[in-house]
């Protein structure tokens, strides 16, 4: 890699891994269920990298790791040149002010004793990073840019709804200044009509502050609009991952293949042009995984090898990879 | 023909801490049988209200129809006794909810359950309607029905849950099956199992669904027409694919042009997304007499703020409330 | 109204959770009568003495005077002291008790609760094995032991009533925590890089306070009915005067003066009610799934 390329990288995540427990069935045997299992992926700085995947595919337990807030088992994320998983005291809290969280549900993620000013402050107090005469200052600033009116500052969260806490949530997640801001579901628990104003947002934001986002969606066509890069996951693993333009247009793993057919679109043309792609059943236990490749349960086209082996992800054409079998270096699709 | 369910001018009213609000003002629509109708708009616009306001099932004391006619069938359901309404409901008229972790009781077997409405309703025995439990969960696609009969709800996905849910609303064959956003809950390979289900399933038995959704395009994959429903009133109706071609009210317009949908050609360039800026107006706003949309609106004029807007008709049926529907 | 007058949103005040739980709290008739049952039985018992000057523990006339006779309003016991003075000082010993009580239960509750739902894993299984050993207790037999051993004082019996009544707030509090720290707010703090202390004690805890605060409130109720069963027993300091004090000493004449046990009983009956009905009007006033409505 060359120096400019590592200059432009923000986060580096190395074979994360993350492992819970579940009860022990008989004497002293533990067995885990492996909710991450060996990612690995980078964004550049100013970009978008989206997660997708359906519930249970690990999407959001990789972002909590990435941001401390599970604990990883295994891996390296690399935040502007440190293992973020290692660094304590002082460190930590430096690092914290440089990577932050924005909410899936903005009913339970604003604490409801406290004012909207105090919620965005938060963040300014725990870290210390910024002298206290300075702090109202920010965060002014920061209400006029998510788009709230000053006085609204002395309300409490049940008194705004869902879009001006997702507002707040987000001027919360730039008051330490970030530069990764990790945005789990940011819309889903959101009406459609708000929706667009807090991606609108978002986008802005990105564009002023020069913010990189790494945005876990299940929603395709908010990941369609709102990412530079994709990664899709599987019951814990990646199992493709390219920039927007080739994932969407040529997907190569079936199952974004059937994901993408899968959602419903008012586009007459997409609608006469897609072929759905059904994929019956459900995942298999997480925690007992097949020995093979993940989907072979499922996959249209597995063939007897997949559930032999498990694909690794490999990259098939410049900056496109995938983890199937039945995928190798010409990039053409099996379905 | 007659329309298998005529809708005319249904008002319902819930009291709430401030007063009384009309929920539903004014609402008519027609529903022929085996067709698929879909109700779309924000949440707090009145579609799970309307689909309550059908079944009997508004909150007792909260909500009442005040003034209207309901008729299924040549019946007034606005008249109907609570025992009539019971033995319509479940039986003519049957509905399934979002969620399907909590619509199932989670003490008795599918194959209880889904039993149960059979006996209650067919006055099947026990043994047949057993068998025919075990037929209905095969209907439904649930791979090795015989062994899966005997499962609790915690043993099973949610995708699988809603299909045992749709099995119960499908037992006794209804010529009305009201889905209230069926697939929120769920992940969008499996809501594509779920709509295909609903669309074999209602041409096998000629059901009418009435699809109650918040996502534009649901209704395209699946329904013929669709109404549009706006703090209470209905907006815009027409056929699907005239709609979303050419909205005549901004509100569906902005409902469908706010979401990035996927598209046939995907472009490198991504502009910003169309606002309906604001929010739905607070239940007190209901009823007001102009429209309520005017806040949120473009093409807002004088006009708009002094009096409800009348239903403009266009071709194929399609009618919006909208001062400037031509306009739009 | 023109486009240009035209609201855009509703404006909303500036209402502190405390308004509006007061007005939740109002809507509660029997609480708010309850409530004002209640302040008249503390001022008597702070102020009483004074305005009512007479030693209890006197004897003013002669035994077993029913009410009314003789200027003593409520008669004289079996010793014949005026039980009027004495439920007067009787109040007080009686609510500070409760409330004492009240207090140490909700300081070892919490402190046991909050520790036990934040830090899962060995913390909380030994914490709740303990508060299980206390719950399984016969408290009373537990309190007499206490009594017992250490002297009937005052503060002894506070401490043994404290001792047998907090696991049932422990285990309130733990379960308010167990669901609070999984909330995202909790995260969103732990995000923000804040410290455990300040997430139990400034995050969670304020938010776990409603059901704790309306157990203490009906905490205070069964102090005062667990002190009349002890002194009811003999159990307590002869030389303070309490509600339980008085029915335990005359309950020999309860048949021959039934009025020198009915009265304090009352006392007792109605104090506990109050309170209880209080704890419901907070109960009201604090749920927030009640104020959606």
């Amino acid at each position: 890699m060359s120096k400019q390329e590592q200059a432009d990288l923000l986060l580096k995540v190395d074979h994360l891994t993350v492992r819970f427990a579940m009860k022990r069935s008989g004497w002293g045997k533990k067995s885990y269920l492996y909710a991450v299992d060996d990612v690995s992926f980078e964004i550049k700085r100013g970009e978008t990298l989206a997660i997708v995947g359906e519930s249970g595919s690990g999407k959001t337990t990789t972002a909590l790791a990435v941001a401390r807030l599970v604990h990883a088992h295994e891996g390296i994320v690399d935040l502007d040149g440190k293992n973020f998983l290692e660094l304590q005291g002082e460190a930590l809290r430096k690092a914290r002010a440089k990577l932050q969280f924005i909410f899936q549900d903005p009913y339970s993620s604003l604490n409801p004793r406290l004012r909207a000013e105090a919620v965005v402050r938060e963040p300014l107090d725990s870290l210390d990073a910024v002298p206290v005469a300075e702090r109202q200052a920010i965060v002014d600033r920061l209400f006029t840019a998510v788009g709230l009116r000053p006085e609204q500052q002395r309300l409490f969260p049940h008194q705004f709804s869902g879009g001006q806490r997702q507002r707040i949530g987000i001027a919360r997640a730039l008051a330490t200044q970030p530069e990764l801001i990790i945005c789990d579901e940011p819309v889903s628990a959101l009406d459609v009509a708000v929706q667009a104003q807090i991606l609108n947002l978002l986008r802005r934001l990105q564009g002023e502050f020069n913010l990189t986002y790494l945005f876990i969606s299940h929603d395709l066509g908010v990941v369609q609009h709102m990412c530079d890069s994709v990664a899709v996951m599987y019951m814990g693993k990646i199992v493709e991952h390219a920039d927007r333009m080739s994932l969407f247009t040529k997907p190569l793993h079936p199952y974004t293949s059937a994901l993408l057919s899968a959602v419903p679109s008012v586009d007459k043309k997409r609608r006469e042009a897609t072929k759905r792609i059904l994929i019956p059943g459900d995942p298999p236990d997480p925690v007992n995984p097949p020995k093979g490749c993940r989907f072979a349960n499922r996959c249209p086209v597995a063939q007897p090898q997949c559930s032999q082996s498990e694909p690794e992800l490999s990259e098939v054409a410049a900056g496109h990879k995938v983890a199937c079998h039945l995928v190798d270096e010409k990039a053409i699709s099996p379905l | 023909m007659a329309p298998l369910l005529q809708v005319e001018n249904l008002r319902i009213e819930l009291t709430t801490r401030d007063g009384v609000a009309p929920v539903i003002d004014d609402l008519s629509f027609s529903l022929n049988a085996g067709e698929t109708i879909s109700f779309v708009g924000e949440s707090g616009c009145g579609k799970s209200m309307t689909a309550l306001g059908i079944m009997g099932l508004l909150p007792e004391k909260i909500g009442h129809i005040a003034s209207g006619t309901i008729n299924f069938d040549g019946e007034d359901l606005t008249k109907a006794s609570d025992v009539r309404l019971r033995e319509i409901r479940g039986n003519d008229i049957s509905m399934i909810f979002q969620e399907p972790m909590t619509s199932l009781n989670p003490v008795y077997t599918i194959g209880e359950q889904i039993a149960e409405v059979l006996r209650r309703h067919q006055g099947l025995g026990k043994r047949a309607a057993h068998d025919k439990a075990i037929d209905l969960l095969d209907a439904v696609r649930i791979p090795n029905p015989k062994a899966r009969v005997s499962d609790y709800p915690h043993q099973m996905s949610g995708g699988q849950r809603q299909r045992v849910m749709i099995a119960i609303a499908l037992a006794c064959e209804p010529k009305i099956l009201i889905a209230d956003e069926p697939t929120t809950a769920l992940d969008v390979t499996v809501q594509a199992q779920i709509f295909d289900l609903l669309r074999d399933l209602g041409e096998k038995m000629g059901t009418a669904i009435i699809l109650i959704t918040h996502d534009m395009g649901a209704v395209a994959e699946m329904a013929e027409r669709l109404i549009v429903m706006y703090a209470g009133r209905k907006a815009e109706e027409g056929p699907v694919e005239q709609v979303i071609d050419h909205p005549r009210h901004p509100y569906t317009k902005g409902l469908i042009s706010c979401v990035p949908h996927l598209m046939g050609t995907l472009t490198a360039e991504r502009p910003t997304l169309t606002e309906v800026r604001g929010i739905v107006p607070s239940i007190r706003q209901f009823g007001r007499d102009a429209c309520l949309f005017a806040s949120r609106c473009d093409l807002v004029s004088d006009k708009c703020l002094e009096g409800r807007p009348h239903e403009i008709g266009f071709e194929n049926d399609q009618h919006s409330a909208c001062w400037h529907a031509e306009d739009v | 109204m023109s486009v240009a007058e035209q609201p855009e949103e509703e404006i909303v005040r500036a209402r502190h959770p405390f308004a509006e739980a007061l007005e939740m709290f109002v809507k509660n008739r029997a609480a708010v009568v309850a409530l004002v049952v209640l302040t008249l039985i503390i001022l008597a018992g702070i102020f009483g003495p004074f305005i009512y000057p007479s030693d209890p523990f006197e004897m003013v006339w002669a035994p077993f005077s029913p009410p009314g006779e003789e200027g003593y309003l409520l008669g004289t016991d079996y010793l014949g002291r005026d039980l009027l003075s004495m439920l007067i000082h009787g109040a007080r010993v009686s609510m500070a008790i409760g409330v004492s009580a009240a207090f140490i239960t909700v300081f070892i509750g919490i402190t046991v609760g909050a520790l036990a739902g934040f830090y899962l894993g060995f913390v909380e299984e030994v914490l709740m094995r303990i508060t299980e050993f206390f719950q399984v207790l016969p408290t009373l037999l537990f309190s007499m032991v206490i009594v017992a051993l250490f002297g009937a004082s005052l503060p002894m019996i506070t401490l043994a009533i404290g001792l047998v009544s907090w696991p049932a707030v422990a285990r309130i509090t733990r379960a308010e925590f167990l669901r609070i720290r999984e909330l995202e707010y909790v995260t969103a703090s732990r995000a923000s890089g804040s410290s455990n202390m300040k997430l139990m004690f400034k995050v969670i805890l304020p938010n776990a306070l409603p059901p704790i605060i309306v157990q203490a409130a009906l905490m205070v109720g069964s102090a005062i009915l667990f002190e009349a069963g002890l002194s009811f027993l003999g159990l307590t300091d002869p030389n303070i005067v309490s509600w339980g004090q008085i029915i335990g000493s005359n309950r020999q004449y309860i048949l021959d003066a039934s009025y020198t046990v009915t009265i304090p009983g009352l006392a007792i009956f109605i104090t506990v009610l109050a309170i209880s009905l209080v704890g419901d009007g907070l109960n009201d006033a604090l749920n927030p799934k009640l104020r959606q409505r």
